[in-house]
């Protein structure tokens, strides 16, 4: 049975009519063709279909649309304010803390909800955060410099 | 040439590129003037590669526009090794613009030149000297072209960061967007200009960040499977629940009952298609189907029995002097055999593929290392001309070897014709592990010798099914012998020694010989009495290769002594087709739980001369953090033709808390033309921590992945020996 989901999208209301049992990587995916949220292993063994919700990462291969409704969320699209970069958006690229680029999305939104609970983590308190989130190219240092650099830069203002 | 140095694949395919014609060329890419330039010196390069000629009318394009910015075009593509920065760089450096107005285009078929694909640590090495030839080319015409603008010489103009200006009256000046306004020029120069000279470079060999990384952090960066076509459909396919099982009945009546399904059927290919991907899985998991299985014969346990069973007639890939001397010149014999589990590549990325037929044209996106192959396969299946198929590749997701093949790109296209509709693959991570091409078990034995005086006088290699790549002594050994019964090559099931595909995995080979090779060492140096750096330099006299040996050394701070240290020291060095590396880490192992905590690795490397000191970091990083997987955790459980790891869960991949100190050292050597390195580094992981945790523990493990189970029972033996003092050691006596 089909049913209306209404949230907020990167700032903008959203409202749509689908069957509330499907994923919201789905969602976002094919209905709302925002493609920077990742498909890649599909049970919530990698991080790549991380976004936030009420700014807490979640695994959007594994949450159903319905639990959204009425709920902010965000994806990687909506991180730029007025075109400019986050700061760890910022840093990733400083610290080339990536390769291939198709985890970084969840990466960095992983990260973003890791300080907001945590506005200065050691890196020992970072690994602990991101251990289920998967970089195949292996840029994990860098991916840990470019977070510390960034919570450095922001000092406790996250978003 | 080694017969494991080729991809397998249809050549008659490649011959016939596609060739625009000028007219619908410029058509696509608008004015601005075009340098077409000879490509000469890459035909010769891939000539001696590939042992196969291209067309003669083959061209690589430049074009510098009319807005002033600057395309290069390369058949390669980015996956996440860095070409897309390393090539602008080169690009930049020879036209005299900055870095920042060059756009790549990468892996368009209608717009790129031909290319065999990207593998083998091959990009820079075979594509940049033609691509630095072509820009040089480029600037020289500009300037020709400057000269009439200005109404001077050629001589007495110079070029800097895309403007012309005369030496002498600097006010005086054209800027290449100004010359290329309006205009398509194409000239070709009769005399090929020289190109710099590496100290003269202000771009090239200078740290740079990546270039596609804004793209990558916003999620603008597009992958196969974030292309929108208006109409596409989401394919899933019908899968057998093991390779070589066939289809005997099928019921599809409960997923037809979903709204907006269509289900596609023609002979082995079965598929729902929908506009929602997670509706076409719905659909999927309503089909009924039942298969029949291949008997069983081959699993984890007895696959290296099947392998050795299973040799044809060596070939021999290196040969000198006579073993019965060797043999006779030892004092001290070893002899001891190596294992390596199948491997999964394990992209990001899944293999994902869009395909879009217009009448008599097909377009395809598609996450592939080798884009061209690609356009020959759809045009195969579809039955068009290969110039009527253009395969773009988007950014793709890792590939390491994985995506050489285009099985997802053919299913794509077939589907797209049955459907009439744009249909999009994408593989779930189920079927990526299915149907990936693994890095194949194999087994490796040596037989070597050692002198009086500690210098190695024998080696005789036996290799089954790892592919014949680093497997060539470098050490200076009088009387060895190569032998290989079966390369890395092989797809399907039926008549293979495999019971599923294997194929090129990054370092193709090379990660399973050096394990063992820099293994079989380690056990010298100790019967030597001698540390391993030290008994690696005493048996080298490539001085290429003792120098990164002393490099790595000086970095790594700690010195070696008589292995097993009990201090968990490793190092293992190698030569990955004319990229020299040694690496040495440092471990500490639980013996309790056999878990093995690597603390730090150094890596020194020589890729020659140097095009992006940063990239290449970033590649020996990356090659270390992946090569702790195959290490440690990464061997594919199967049973027959049935893949049982079908996710993360059960196949571990390196993670956050894996990680160790990481330290690179580029030794610099930049007469010498550059080399490849997207894969050295990884191929030297497994014996460094071999080598490590017999430093440790005095226990010496023979199997790959060294999972803790392995190392308990390793342990285990080795207690139960020393108690039993008539098998003092795994490595017998010849």
């Amino acid at each position: 049975m089909e049913k209306t989901t209404s949230f907020k999208l990167n700032g903008k209301n959203v409202r749509l009519t689908t069957s509330p049992d499907r994923m919201l990587l789905w969602v976002l995916r094919s209905d709302l063709a925002l493609t920077g949220t990742k498909y890649s292993c599909g049970e919530g063994f990698c991080g790549a279909c991380t976004v936030l919700v009420n700014n807490e990462a979640v695994l959007s291969c594994q949450y159903p649309v319905q639990n959204v409704n009425g709920k902010e969320v965000l994806t990687i699209e909506g991180l730029q304010k007025n075109g400019e970069l986050h700061p760890l958006q910022t840093a990733f690229i400083q610290h080339n803390a990536l390769q291939c680029g198709f985890c970084t999305p969840g990466m960095i939104l992983k990260a973003y909800s890791l300080l907001l609970k945590n506005p200065r983590p050691s890196s020992r308190e970072i690994v602990e955060d991101m251990e289920g989130y998967l970089c195949r190219c292996g840029s994990y240092n860098r991916i840990i410099q470019a977070i510390q650099n960034a919570a450095q830069t922001m000092k406790g203002r996250i978003s | 040439m080694k017969d494991d140095e080729y991809i397998p694949f249809d050549l008659g395919q490649s011959e016939n590129p596609v060739t625009l014609d000028r007219r619908e060329f410029l058509k696509l890419l608008g004015g601005g003037i075009i340098v077409s330039f000879s490509m000469g010196d890459l035909f010769a390069l891939q000539e001696r590669q590939w042992g196969r000629a291209y067309p003669e009318d083959f061209n690589a394009y430049l074009r510098i526009g009319e807005d002033g910015r600057v395309s290069c075009f390369t058949g390669k593509i980015e996956m996440g090794q860095g070409v897309v920065t390393s090539f602008a760089q080169m690009l930049a450096e020879e036209l005299d613009i900055p870095l920042n107005i060059v756009d790549m285009v990468m892996g368009d078929t209608a717009l790129c030149p031909w290319d065999a694909g990207t593998f083998g640590s091959r990009s820079t090495k075979y594509f940049g000297p033609p691509l630095r030839q072509a820009a040089a080319e480029a600037r020289a015409v500009l300037i020709e072209l400057a000269a009439e603008h200005l109404r001077t010489g050629p001589e007495s103009l110079a070029a800097k960061d895309g403007i012309i200006f005369m030496k002498k009256d600097p006010a005086k000046k054209v800027s290449y967007a100004q010359l290329a306004k309006g205009k398509t020029i194409e000239r070709h120069l009769e005399k090929k200009p020289a190109i710099k000279h590496y100290s003269k470079h202000t771009i090239s060999g200078i740290p740079t960040d990546r270039l596609d990384s804004r793209q990558k952090v916003t999620g603008e960066a597009k992958f196969s499977g974030d292309i929108r076509v208006p109409g596409m459909l989401f394919a899933r396919i019908l899968r057998p629940p093991a390779h070589g099982a066939k289809l005997t009945s099928i019921d599809t009546s409960a997923a037809e009952k979903i709204k907006d399904v269509q289900i596609i059927r023609d002979n082995d290919l079965v598929a729902v298609l929908h506009q929602h991907r997670d509706v076409a899985d719905e659909a999927l998991g309503l089909i009924k189907a039942r298969f029949e299985e291949p008997e069983v014969k081959v699993d984890n346990s007895n696959i290296f029995q099947h392998l050795k069973e299973s040799a044809s007639d060596g070939n021999v890939v290196a040969e000198a002097g006579n073993l019965g001397e060797g043999k006779s010149l030892s004092n001290q014999a070893f002899e001891a055999e190596y294992y390596n589990h199948y491997v999964a590549h394990a992209p990001t990325e899944n293999h994902t593929a869009v395909v879009k037929i217009e009448g008599d044209k097909a377009t395809v996106w598609a996450s592939t290392q080798a884009p061209f192959r690609a356009q020959g396969e759809v045009a195969r299946v579809l039955d068009f001309p290969s110039q009527n198929v253009r395969v773009i590749t988007p950014f793709v997701g890792c590939g390491f070897g994985g995506k050489n093949q285009g099985q997802q790109i053919v299913e794509a296209a077939r589907l797209a014709k049955l459907s009439g509709k744009p249909v999009q693959v994408a593989w779930s991570r189920k079927e990526e592990f299915f149907y990936d091409t693994f890095r194949p078990a194999a087994v490796i034995q040596i037989r070597s010798g050692l002198n009086s005086s500690n210098q190695i006088v024998l080696w005789e290699y036996h290799n089954y099914f790892a592919g014949s790549r680093s497997s060539e002594p470098f050490y200076s050994i009088p009387h060895h012998r190569v032998l290989s019964y079966g390369g890395w090559g092989g797809r399907g099931s039926a008549g293979s020694v495999h019971p599923f595909g294997v194929g090129a995995w990054r370092g193709p080979g090379s990660n399973t010989n050096v394990f063992a090779i820099e293994s079989q060492i380690d056990i010298m140096a100790e019967a030597a009495g001698m540390d391993p750096l030290e008994f690696r330099l005493h048996n080298l006299t490539d001085e290429r290769m003792k120098r990164v040996l002393r490099a790595a050394a000086e970095k790594f701070g700690h010195s070696f002594s008589k292995a097993p240290s009990g201090k968990g020291y490793g190092i293992a060095c190698t030569d990955y087709l004319g990229t020299y590396l040694a690496t040495m880490a440092e471990i500490k192992v639980n013996k309790r739980t056999g878990e093995v905590r690597v603390e730090r690795v150094v890596c020194a490397q020589d890729t020659g001369e140097v095009i992006n000191p940063e990239g290449v970091r970033m590649q020996i990083e990356g090659c270390i953090v992946m090569g702790l997987g195959y290490c440690f955790t990464e061997e594919i459980r199967f049973r027959g033709g049935r893949i049982l790891d079908e996710n993360f869960d059960t196949y571990e991949i390196p993670r956050f808390s894996w990680l160790p100190k990481i330290e690179t050292v580029l030794v610099d050597n930049p007469e010498l033309a550059p080399q490849g390195c997207g894969e050295p580094a990884i191929t030297s992981m497994g014996g460094v921590i071999a080598n490590a945790v017999y430093d440790a523990l005095g226990v010496r493990l023979f199997v790959l992945p060294m999972t803790p189970a392995r190392i308990k029972e390793a342990l285990a033996k080795e207690q139960g020996s020393s108690r039993d003092k008539s098998r003092s050691s795994p490595v017998s006596l010849l």
